[in-house]
């Protein structure tokens, strides 16, 4: 496929986003146990917001994609058969479950003010976090679907995506939690950074094999099947036109080969080792800005990862696209 | 989606044998597409250095065989009117959708929003997007010719269908056994593209077939003459007069 940049920002940016809503009420939930101190409701509050906004970063670079952003409302229409619809009603479900969540952390509700007492801090918002985590890997699973669901891009079609979808986004968001609570709340950095390294080992193991299931794929569709005609030496020479299309297009990633395998070199390097590298040593030396670095050159290696991602995927109406004249 | 064999399924049934790769249908879908309802059908730079635009319907060619065994075969592509359709549940507007009456899969171009996912879901590539109107567009069945009362009835087909020289392609109910369509499928060995995603085309197609006979030397040559009736009959040389020397007719 062609790598679309409205969509790799889409999927890394709430990837990110709802990574760190996990984090946030992770945190909350361990502190509101004892585990860990408390922390002042305005950290909880900023979190929101950074939540938030990555979500709506995310939002802003799917309308880029359309063709018709204005009847975009239209799109949650058909939730019974489309992931992508799903997609559409749970992103603004989670933004509002996040935004509810920093409202009661910012006006310090709690069950109390309804007369149910107990010994938990914050007990309100914990209820409306878990739900809201609820939600967030409801959409990890619609976003994951929307491309696993398509039975025909083999690459894709299988359960790795989805789960790659979201440990990619919790390695992240757990990441961006850690440089967050080193600002913050630095009771909870290694609490974040722990969490975003056990993300990090699980994401390599399942993207790598992800990497190594798509290297051995055999396509079930070849040039025998799309034009069902039984030869062994079947040819194209024409396309029908000599010009461009959108089939010549959107399918296909138009790079080199080198081009394209430095892409994932790029990927494994940035989103991997050095990401782990930064995150340790920052972590160790209480470092805001090696924990910035990180997550930012995290980030640019996701950008990367989800481009060889949709780039690795091969779409059969190629087939039928292989000659110009 | 499970659909009802009684119910119509409109569709068209390529003949590969016949199929000359002349474009007619290419051009005619092209010209009558862009006037009607589906219109218009952008074209840029059709004369510049890198022309594109849309197309409902492509004429491919392709080599079978490796020389001199070879055979040339032009094979015309649309949409195929699947009847279980990937394209259509994946849409997140409804805009994509399958007529329930004729089986025809159409694109609601005022609920569409341009987001290209029935174009990914399709196996066929036989959606393309409209760069202009910014809407998914695909063949329609020329479903605004097929119902034309105003038209004479001989003239209620697709556009390509019309065109066609060599009567490569029909038009008819698939689900109707009786149908011109269904008896070509059945008798001329009709299939369907990528029968692996079960998407089960409507449109099928027809194959090859070699039309020679096989003729061995005994059927040239009379090799028994029992009575001896067959003889030759001998003929004067070319330098002795013939009869025409020596008659005038």
């Amino acid at each position: 496929m062609n790598p679309a940049f409205s969509v790799i920002f889409l999927t890394t940016l709430i990837g990110v986003g709802q990574g760190l809503f996990v984090a946030m009420v992770t945190g909350q939930s361990i502190s509101a146990l004892g585990f860990l101190p408390e922390q002042s409701n305005q950290y909880y509050v900023f979190g929101s917001i950074v939540v938030i906004g990555f979500l709506i970063a995310g939002l802003v670079a799917s309308f880029f994609h359309l063709g018709h952003p204005e009847r975009a409302w239209r799109a949650a229409a058909m939730w019974r058969t489309s992931w992508l619809s799903r997609e559409v009603i749970v992103l603004p479900l989670l933004m509002g479950a996040v935004f509810v969540y920093g409202l009661i952390n910012y006006s310090e509700w709690n069950l109390s003010e309804l007369g149910i007492t107990n010994g938990f801090k914050g007990d309100l918002a914990l209820i409306v976090g878990i739900a809201g985590v609820v939600i967030t890997f409801a959409l990890f699973i619609c976003t994951g679907m929307i491309y696993a669901c398509i039975k025909f891009l083999q690459e894709w079609s299988h359960p790795l995506t989805v789960i790659n979808f979201t440990l990619f986004g919790l390695c992240s968001g757990f990441l961006l939690a850690t440089l967050i609570a080193q600002y913050r709340a630095p009771d909870f950095v290694s609490l974040f950074g722990g969490c975003s390294l056990v993300f990090l080992l699980l994401v390599l193991i399942t993207r790598l094999w992800s990497l190594y299931r798509n290297s051995k794929i055999r396509h079930k569709s070849t040039l025998q099947s799309a034009i069902g005609i039984r030869h062994n030496k079947i040819q194209q020479k024409s396309q029908g036109f000599m010009g461009g299309s959108v089939n010549t297009r959107d399918f296909f990633h138009h790079v080199g080969p080198i081009f394209f395998k430095s892409i994932k070199w790029i990927f494994l390097l940035l989103v991997f080792p050095v990401a782990m590298a930064l995150l340790i040593s920052g972590m160790m030396q209480q470092s805001v800005v090696l924990l910035a670095i990180a997550f930012g050159l995290q980030y640019v290696g996701l950008l990367a990862e989800r481009w060889f991602f949709f780039a690795q995927a091969n779409h059969p109406q190629n087939l039928y696209y292989q000659t110009i004249s | 989606m499970d659909m009802k064999p009684s119910k119509k399924q409109l569709a068209l049934v390529i003949d590969l044998n016949v199929c000359v790769g002349c474009h007619a249908c290419v051009t005619s879908c092209k010209e009558w597409n862009t006037s009607g309802i589906s219109g218009y059908m952008s074209d840029d730079n059709p004369y510049g250095e890198d022309p594109t635009g849309n197309f409902f319907n492509r004429v491919q060619t392709f080599e079978v065989g490796e020389y001199p065994n070879t055979e040339t075969v032009h094979f015309p592509k649309s949409c195929l009117h699947c009847e279980e359709p990937p394209c259509v549940p994946v849409c997140p507007t409804g805009a994509s959708y399958k007529r329930e009456e004729d089986g025809i899969v159409l694109v609601d171009y005022d609920k569409c929003i341009g987001c290209r996912y029935c174009s990914w879901a399709c196996p066929y590539g036989a959606r393309e997007i409209d760069e202009h109107q910014k809407v998914m567009k695909k063949c329609t069945l020329c479903v605004d010719r097929i119902y034309d009362e105003e038209l004479p009835k001989e003239e209620r087909k697709p556009a390509c269908v019309m065109a066609c020289p060599t009567n490569a392609r029909l038009f008819g109910d698939v689900h109707d056994p009786d149908s011109n369509v269904s008896v070509a499928i059945r008798e001329e060995g009709g299939y369907a593209l990528m029968p692996e995603w079960n998407t089960k085309p409507a449109n099928h197609y027809l194959p090859r077939r070699r039309t020679q006979r096989s003729i061995n030397d005994d059927e040239l040559v009379r090799a028994d003459n029992p009575l001896n009736k067959e003889i030759e009959v001998s003929k004067p040389n070319f330098d002795e007069p013939s009869l025409d020397d020596s008659t005038s007719w």
